[in-house]
């Protein structure tokens, strides 16, 4: 039997991964690929909470569901954003956009 | 070792460091590649939690459209058909810092809890589980209200991304 | 069970049994049992395949007032077993610059999506890979990978047109994934469960009967998803050379020619379980193998009308296909879910009050639902005819060519 301990920590290793990937690196789309990760962590997370300490209830189920909407809702918009970006200055670079108007 | 702690193992070595090659790799095409390697172990591990539903909804929505959608934007906005140069800021170290502080805290903090080695327990009524998600998303005392707001915040979203995305006629 | 009723679960119990008393565990023997079925699956999906494409190609060939391969055997039907030496023994030409990881990895992509879907198939009433509760959900989960292999094999071409192709391609699956989907959930709400052999335990009635509409949206959106003709963008010989195959060469090829026809093959399956009521037939209860007998024969009924329509209609352009889901597909499943939900409640609630037989029950219910599919397709029409182009502009009357030209005024006087 797989106790709950070993889900906590593989989900906190995956989140600092994720955290690592968007402090750290240059492209704009592999930030967000940070950030995907970051909320795939928190899904095991919830589930694995439900499963170990509340399987009657359904909180944790529906808490994750809203999680996978809210992730897809944020990708969309954010590689729509990069997209949008890299048409006008060609670069997608995070460093490089640090003007607030041009 | 039971058959179960033996695939728990792999599959989270395998996720592990399909992530941390998401984070390293050079080429962007790889990187999406190995997310999608460590969202498929992130599917198996919905079915060791018996949360079978979950696992397909991953494949579907991250694997089937999140995914296409990272290669896509990096296909769409690379000039020449490799990549140069590295692919890491100049302050790695003070990032790579942060996430091992974090990781060291998040232990503390879960040690010292006292439901942390805890079993799982038994289910009862296994098969009846997506039924009563299905009523619980939709009842009035339960989880409507997040279930209709998600669908307003995906409706906001689609058209944000198409006005913000789209080609301006000129 | 004895061997000649159900001699599949008879041969796996045997099997189990001995590996038993050589002493291995329970699970362990599980987990055997297992990688058997799903291999003898994978085998069993690809050797079907030998056999559609002489199927194919015959019916390709008379339609076409021609023979077809008749030269290898009787009626040429080890026609493809030459196609696969020629296959084999090509040389695989690799262009420069592909990423070989991935150039190598979309074929394989590709056609296991197809051959993943055949574990959720029942052959008969207790033949099932394995009977997943979301069996529905999981045959759109490896559908999504298909479209990933398609865009992997564009991309690591490096030929600029193979990724144009893989673009196209990937819009056109992905947005036929959308009334794919919600025509399945029409015989999940109908069958209440989303167990593929639920659903067929669930027809005593043919869903096909009770929602038609359901069916043909469900049956032309998978089409589109494998790119069959008249939705053959994809591949089409005449335009892009390939598309997105371009650049592969010999087994390579290969995968993806086996995984087209094998996708085309296991719509045709599905729809059978899904709509035509699976291994549903006289006589399955006491002789379970005859399921796979009815299952096989509305399955190949199914891939006729395939391969016919496939014969006979030009192809779409790209413009009029993405138009023809999202503006006419979509809607119209989307108002065929609630129609069908509203009915099905309204039966619910009304039935107690109406006094009918036991018996009788379904098939009023097949006729309370198909009584609401046919006013959706009537309202569709008029909604369709009325948005038609009403008026001719008339540009100039029509001149007769085969008269003289009137001299020039200066002439005469």
């Amino acid at each position: 039997m797989i106790p709950l301990s070993w889900y906590l920590i593989f989900a906190a290793i995956l989140f600092c991964i994720g955290l690592y990937g968007v402090l750290v690196r240059k492209n704009a789309i592999a930030i967000l690929m940070g950030i995907e990760l970051m909320l795939n962590s928190v899904n095991i997370n919830l589930i694995a909470f439900w499963r170990y300490r509340s399987a009657d209830g359904i909180a944790g189920q529906a808490f994750a569901i809203i999680v996978f909407a809210v992730a897809a809702a944020e990708v969309a918009v954010g590689l729509a954003l990069i997209i949008s970006i890299y048409r006008r200055r060609s670069s997608i670079v995070a460093d490089d956009m640090n003007m607030m108007k041009w | 070792m039971t058959p179960e702690q033996i695939i728990f193992l792999i599959v989270a070595v395998v996720t592990l460091v399909a992530g941390i090659s998401v984070v390293t790799s050079r080429n962007l095409i790889h990187s999406a590649l190995w997310l999608i390697l460590s969202l498929f172990g992130i599917a198996v591990f919905y079915v060791l939690l018996d949360a079978g539903f979950f696992a397909v909804i991953q494949v579907i929505i991250y694997i089937g459209a999140i995914a296409i959608l990272f290669i896509f934007a990096a296909m769409l906005t690379r000039r020449v058909m490799q990549d140069t140069g590295p692919q890491s800021n100049s302050n790695w170290w003070l990032g790579a810092l942060i996430a091992l502080l974090l990781l060291a805290g998040i232990a503390v903090v879960l040690v010292n809890w006292q439901g942390f080695t805890a079993l799982a327990p038994e289910l009862i009524n296994p098969s009846g589980r997506l039924s009563q998600l299905g009523l619980a998303l939709v009842s009035p005392d339960q989880y409507v209200l997040p279930f209709e707001l998600a669908s307003v915040l995906l409706v906001a979203a689609m058209i944000g991304a198409i006005f913000v995305a789209g080609e301006k006629k000129q | 069970m004895n061997f000649l009723t159900d001699p599949i679960n008879f041969i796996a119990n045997w099997l189990g049994n001995l590996l038993l008393s050589f002493g291995m565990s329970q699970t362990l023997v599980t987990v055997i049992l297992k990688f058997i079925g799903a291999g003898l699956v994978g085998t069993f999906g690809f050797s079907l395949v030998i056999f559609t494409i002489w199927l194919e190609r015959k019916l390709y060939g008379r339609i076409q007032d021609r023979l077809g391969p008749n030269r290898v055997g009787p009626w040429g039907i080890f026609q493809t077993f030459p196609d696969m030496i020629k296959i084999f023994t090509k040389e695989y030409i690799t262009p420069i610059g592909v990423d070989k990881i991935v150039y190598n990895l979309a074929p394989i992509l590709s056609v296991s999506a197809v051959l993943l879907t055949w574990a959720v198939i029942p052959f008969a009433p207790t033949i099932v890979g394995t009977d997943v509760n979301v069996g529905v959900l999981y045959l759109v989960a490896v559908g999504s990978i298909g479209a990933l292999g398609i865009i992997l094999a564009g991309w690591s071409s490096n030929n600029k047109y193979s990724l144009l192709g893989a673009f196209r391609a990937v819009a056109q699956v992905v947005s036929y994934e959308v009334p794919m989907v919600l025509a399945l959930l029409i015989p999940v709400l109908l069958g209440q469960s989303m167990g593929v052999n639920s659903l067929v335990n669930a027809q005593n009635v043919w869903f096909i009967i009770l929602s038609p509409v359901a069916a043909l949206i469900f049956f032309t959106s998978s089409l589109a998803e494998t790119g069959r003709a008249p939705f053959d963008l994809l591949e089409a010989e005449s335009e892009l050379v390939a598309g997105y195959q371009t650049e592969y060469s010999g087994l390579k090829f290969g995968m993806f020619y086996v995984g087209e026809f094998l996708h085309a093959f296991t719509i045709s399956a599905l729809m059978a379980a899904l709509f035509l009521g699976g291994w549903r037939g006289p006589w399955v209860e006491q002789v379970p193998i005859l399921g796979v007998a009815y299952f096989f024969i509305k399955t190949f009924i199914v891939y006729f009308v395939v391969v016919l329509i496939r014969i006979s209609m030009p192809r779409l352009r790209i413009d009029q296909m993405l138009d023809f889901n999202w503006k006419f597909l979509t809607p119209l499943a989307l108002v065929l879910l609630i129609v069908t939900a509203i009915v099905e409640k309204a039966f619910i609630i009304l039935v107690p009050s109406l006094q009918l037989m036991e018996v009788g029950v379904p098939w009023v219910r097949a006729g309370v639902h198909l009584l609401m599919n046919i006013i959706v397709v009537w309202i569709t029409i008029q909604l369709l005819k009325s948005h038609r182009i009403k008026a001719v502009r008339v540009v100039a009357k029509p001149r007769p060519i085969a008269v003289a030209p009137e001299p020039p005024a200066s002439v005469i006087s």
